[in-house]
């Protein structure tokens, strides 16, 4: 075990020990779904009619959250110099970050996401359909927040601006994501929207880290 | 680091310069290193040691000029030859020194028992289970040593490597590069008071600046 | 970080930009105000839409240049990144306020010129109008960059990977978009008389949009001169 494999490791085990991990994001989008009925009232046709959307757009957010931290601190103590200057290709180290935060993070809040779902007034019968769409999305989300992570890094305050450059990137998967959500809240067909939404993950996955690589790059430089 | 490829080793640096912003650090600058030989970089603050030695890491990009690594003939140019140690510690506040040392040891591939010697030849033993939050800027500054010893490399990049390090600190470093030397590595280091025996100096500050036209 | 060797020389661009710079805004604004005149007065109104379907001859235009300008810095992006060419980051960077301004007219446009077809000033079924929605946050985004890096070197190399990044997502954007919209079928449409001031119209953004954008890169050289000059002060006299 090398190189990125070693460094994955190592951001899982930080991700889980500093800062109490997931617990901040998961707290985040547990409150974000909680004030949904105050903002659209409680009864249950506004909720059902709402609650899928704002829960998918609250994921989102939720997602962005730790994104600010993701390269930040090892560029701050040198680590990400330390790497760099090994030879190790920086690719390998934005996925092996990444995945290791997604891990942390985004498998989180997909198990949390059945409840906030039935507290939103989705159907019950869907709530293992809710947990893989929002590991799918939560993928998807983590991947494409990791470019906007690269090129705010060494920004002191870059969160707002990661926010900005990442939201049009979302696009895609907050419209199939949603899509599949509502399908599932009124019992028709999510295939298709499901699939999509997982078409879009992928693409952030395989192609976020090449983008991210080169914007670290230009952090170190 | 196999005999023949490290007492062949070879630094060529040509026409480098240096550019910071609309600055030139420096310019014209050629050198040459071999196998055994170690270069110490002089000069004030920001006279353009630390960009220097950030050129030979490839971690910045230089303005002008090249730089060349080659060993039995060949180029070598593709980071492993190197090992690059900055002004920052790269010391993680929440992992212990063991778990950090334990890291590079496996990020570079080798075994966990490398590390422990290493850790005892930084002068940390007893120090293993302190996070890095809980260790001094000097035991800081000896936990980074430790990725220089879990991976034999033959070229050595060292940004102020005495820096925070007591007087026993900077005997340690001076017989870590008098080893590294001795078996045939090369050691290119900015350095503030007592350099290495035997070394060729260069004094930065004393390259031509300019600003960009 | 390297400022290309552009920077050594630039008068051959400074001298040989400086009647192109002004001419095409010039000659730009002519024409665009002969193709709104076409538009308003003599081409008769549209059998379906009436008078309100003469905005078309500012909107589609506007749309197209819109697009046009993105095609513009990823061009520039790409070289900026393949061969790192300062020049090519200027030019970026000088197009970026134009192209936000001309998707801003546009989508301001599009939504004046739906509403008597939709009855609201914006209609999220409508895949084109929604797809350059995003494109305006790209724009945003990619100026943003340029504001909050430290120096400019890093701004442009930041600045360019996001362009890209866009770029390589804008399809993708205007399908799921597209297929979103599909859901809740809803479109502009006019009927195909008459369009020539919208080609009018078209030609001159692309000429304003040239002129525009070479006196962008003209002030933004000027002014990093103005700094080099401060530093070799700096350099001989410090």
């Amino acid at each position: 075990m090398s190189g990125s494999v070693s460094v994955f490791v190592r951001e899982l085990k930080l991700a889980w020990s500093g800062g109490g991990g997931a617990a901040l994001p998961v707290g985040f989008f547990a409150a974000a779904c909680s004030i949904t009925p105050f903002a659209v009232g409680n009864a249950v046709e506004n909720l059902k009619i709402a609650g899928p959307g704002v829960m998918w757009i609250a994921l989102a957010l939720s997602s962005l959250l730790p994104m600010e931290r993701l390269f930040q601190a090892d560029l701050e103590d040198g680590t990400l110099d330390a790497y760099a200057g090994s030879g190790i290709g920086m690719e390998g180290i934005a996925f092996a970050k990444t995945f290791a935060h997604w891990i942390a993070t985004g498998i989180p809040l997909a198990i949390i996401s059945p409840v906030l779902w039935i507290m939103l007034q989705g159907p019950p019968e869907a709530s293992l359909f809710v947990i893989g769409a929002s590991l799918v999305g939560s993928a998807a989300f983590f991947f494409f927040g990791s470019i906007g992570a690269g090129l705010a890094a060494g920004m002191r305050r870059g969160g707002l601006l990661i926010a900005l450059i990442t939201l049009p990137l979302y696009v895609p998967t907050m419209i199939f994501g949603a899509a599949a959500l509502y399908a599932a809240a009124t019992g028709e067909a999510w295939t298709s929207s499901l699939m999509l939404t997982g078409a879009a993950a992928l693409f952030g996955v395989a192609t976020s880290p090449f983008a991210a690589a080169m914007a670290l790059r230009t952090a170190i430089d | 680091m196999t005999a023949s490829s490290v007492t062949s080793l070879v630094l060529e640096v040509e026409n480098l310069a240096a550019a910071r912003g609309l600055r030139i650090l420096f310019e014209g600058l050629n050198f040459r290193l071999s196998a055994g030989e170690s270069l110490e970089l002089r000069g004030h603050n920001g006279s353009g040691k630390s960009t220097l030695l950030r050129i030979l890491a490839g971690l910045t990009r230089q303005h002008a000029g090249e730089v060349r690594y080659s060993g039995a003939g060949q180029d070598q140019n593709d980071g492993a030859e190197r090992h690059y140690l900055g002004h920052l510690d790269a010391v993680k506040s929440s992992e212990t020194a063991a778990e950090q040392a334990a890291f590079w040891a496996r990020y570079f591939g080798r075994d966990v028992s490398v590390a422990i010697d290493a850790m005892k030849r930084v002068g940390l033993a007893g120090r293993e289970q302190v996070p890095g939050r809980g260790l001094s800027a000097g035991q800081k500054r000896r936990l980074a040593l430790v990725r220089l010893l879990v991976e034999p490399r033959p070229v050595w990049l060292l940004d102020e490597p005495t820096a925070a390090l007591d007087i026993e600190g900077r005997g340690l470093v001076g017989q870590l590069v008098a080893e590294h030397r001795a078996r045939g590595g090369m050691v290119i280091a900015a350095i503030h008071g007592e350099g290495f025996e035997g070394s060729r100096t260069l004094d930065v500050s004393a390259l031509p600046v300019g600003a960009l036209t | 970080m390297a400022v290309m060797s552009f920077f050594h020389n630039p008068h051959r661009f400074m001298a040989g930009s400086k009647w192109f710079a002004w001419g095409f805004t010039a000659l730009g604004v002519v024409v665009i105000l002969i193709g709104v005149y076409l538009g308003l007065f003599v081409v008769p109104p549209d059998a379906v839409q009436g008078d309100s379907a003469r905005i078309m001859f500012v909107h589609v235009p506007a749309m197209w240049l819109c697009l046009l300008v993105y095609a513009f810095m990823v061009g520039a992006s790409v070289i900026s990144i393949v061969w790192r060419h300062a020049l090519a980051d200027v030019a970026a960077k000088s197009a970026a306020p134009i192209g936000a301004g001309v998707t801003a007219l546009g989508l301001i446009t599009g939504s004046i010129w739906g509403y008597p077809t939709w009855g609201t000033w914006w209609e999220w079924g409508d895949a084109r109008l929604v797809s350059v929605l995003v494109l305006f946050f790209i724009y945003l985004g990619y100026m943003a960059i340029w504001q909050a890096m430290e120096t400019p070197q890093k701004a442009a190399r930041a600045a360019a990977i996001l362009c890209l990044a866009g770029a390589v997502n804008l399809p993708i954007i205007h399908f799921s978009v597209e297929w979103f919209a599909t859901l809740h079928q809803v479109s502009m449409k006019a009927s195909d008389e008459f369009k020539y001031p919208m080609y009018v119209v078209a030609l001159g953004y692309l000429a304003l949009f040239g002129g525009l954008t070479l006196l962008n890169m003209r002030a933004e050289i000027m002014n990093t001169r103005a700094e080099m000059l401060a530093q070799r002060r700096q350099v001989i006299t410090g």
